[in-house]
């Protein structure tokens, strides 16, 4: 962990602390009523805001996990410099993947 | 010897670097009796090949420090009665350090990182210029003052499970080290201060965990300083990228 990391993983969970509230606030809203996923998407597909809200989570998420991720293996496994910038990327550029398919699913029309 | 009230079992690392195994002692018990004094009645008494540390005894030099009961702790200040459980004392060389012999650990290390983490005064001024007049209330001082009455004695750097997972870890001693020498105006360039604790082992591998401050035998707060070089190093960095 140097300072980069440092920073890049401060940064992210600042972004994620509203974030988080707001999709758990979102979650517990759209079960209240019964919503159907077909009434979700019908107010979330083209939406610019759950587009922006969601595009920032996923990339939030993903550079706060691969770096935590890199410090768990580096502490706990003892992986060289190498192998802990592989994993971080890795892991990194997979969930930044993995959340934008997501996000463009449930956000584009 | 029996086992009785007036007495104590003793269990005391024995080994190298290449390994070891408790021995068992039994020691009388007096009042007032430190730890130190515990190890050095085996030594003088039941084991002259016994190997320990210290020197001051009177918890101003740091040599003495070793594992108590899986504690780490001062031994010349530590009392058996505060420490003893079940009748017992186990006794280690300091962890996250490599064992010299029996209860002596090499310091190398601990020593080597409070160099790495820039921990030597770099003067502001020479012998022909004038003192730089500090007000004792003035509040870098104050920051300053809070961190000088270390004592080098690694219980921080043993107590510290960062430093157990991180060879790279600079630890809280250093670091502590590092934040003085950043408050004092007398240092030269507090720059280079930062970036030595910026680097792969710096103060951003602290996970706050605390052990550092409630084990510092001197009450110090390693934890705080680490806190205020994270923060001062963010400052830093923000400033220079602008």
């Amino acid at each position: 962990m140097n300072i980069r990391l440092y920073m890049a993983q401060r940064l992210s969970a600042i972004i994620m602390i509203p974030l988080v509230f707001g999709h758990l606030g979102v979650m517990i809203y759209a079960i209240q009523g019964g919503l159907s996923a077909g009434e979700i998407l019908s107010r979330t597909q083209g939406s610019v805001f759950w587009f922006m809200f969601y595009g920032l989570f996923v990339i939030a998420v993903s550079v706060h996990g691969a770096i935590g991720l890199r410090t768990i293996m580096s502490e706990l496994l003892r992986w060289n410099d190498i192998a802990l910038d592989a994993i971080m990327w890795g892991f990194g550029l997979l969930s930044i993947f993995m959340g934008a398919r997501a996000v463009s699913a449930v956000t584009w029309l | 010897m029996a086992n009785t009230n007036d007495t104590m079992t003793v269990k005391v690392w024995r080994g190298d670097k290449n390994g070891g195994a408790y021995q068992q002692f039994v020691v009388p018990r007096q009042d007032n009796q430190t730890v130190l004094d515990v190890v050095s009645w085996i030594q003088q008494n039941q084991d002259p090949n016994l190997s320990y540390r210290f020197a001051c005894r009177v918890g101003m030099c740091g040599s003495c420090a070793m594992m108590v009961n899986g504690t780490p702790r001062w031994t010349c200040r530590t009392h058996v009665n505060k420490v003893l459980d079940a009748n017992t004392l186990v006794v280690a060389p300091l962890r996250n350090l490599p064992p010299i012999k029996d209860l002596v650990a090499d310091m190398d290390p601990f020593f080597d990182k409070w160099i790495d983490a820039g921990g030597h005064h770099d003067p502001s001024a020479s012998r022909y210029d004038a003192m730089p007049q500090i007000a004792p209330d003035d509040a870098q001082r104050a920051v300053a003052n809070e961190s000088i009455e270390c004592i080098n004695c690694a219980v921080c750097y043993a107590a510290c499970d960062t430093v157990a997972h991180n060879e790279n870890y600079l630890g809280p001693a250093a670091l502590q080290r590092a934040w003085t020498l950043y408050n004092d105006e007398k240092v030269n360039d507090t720059d280079a201060v930062l970036a030595a604790v910026s680097g792969k082992g710096g103060c951003h591998n602290c996970h706050s965990q605390g052990s550092c401050s409630l084990y510092c035998p001197n009450e110090l707060n390693p934890m705080r300083a680490i806190a205020g070089l994270k923060a001062a190093t963010i400052k830093h960095q923000l400033k220079r990228g602008r």
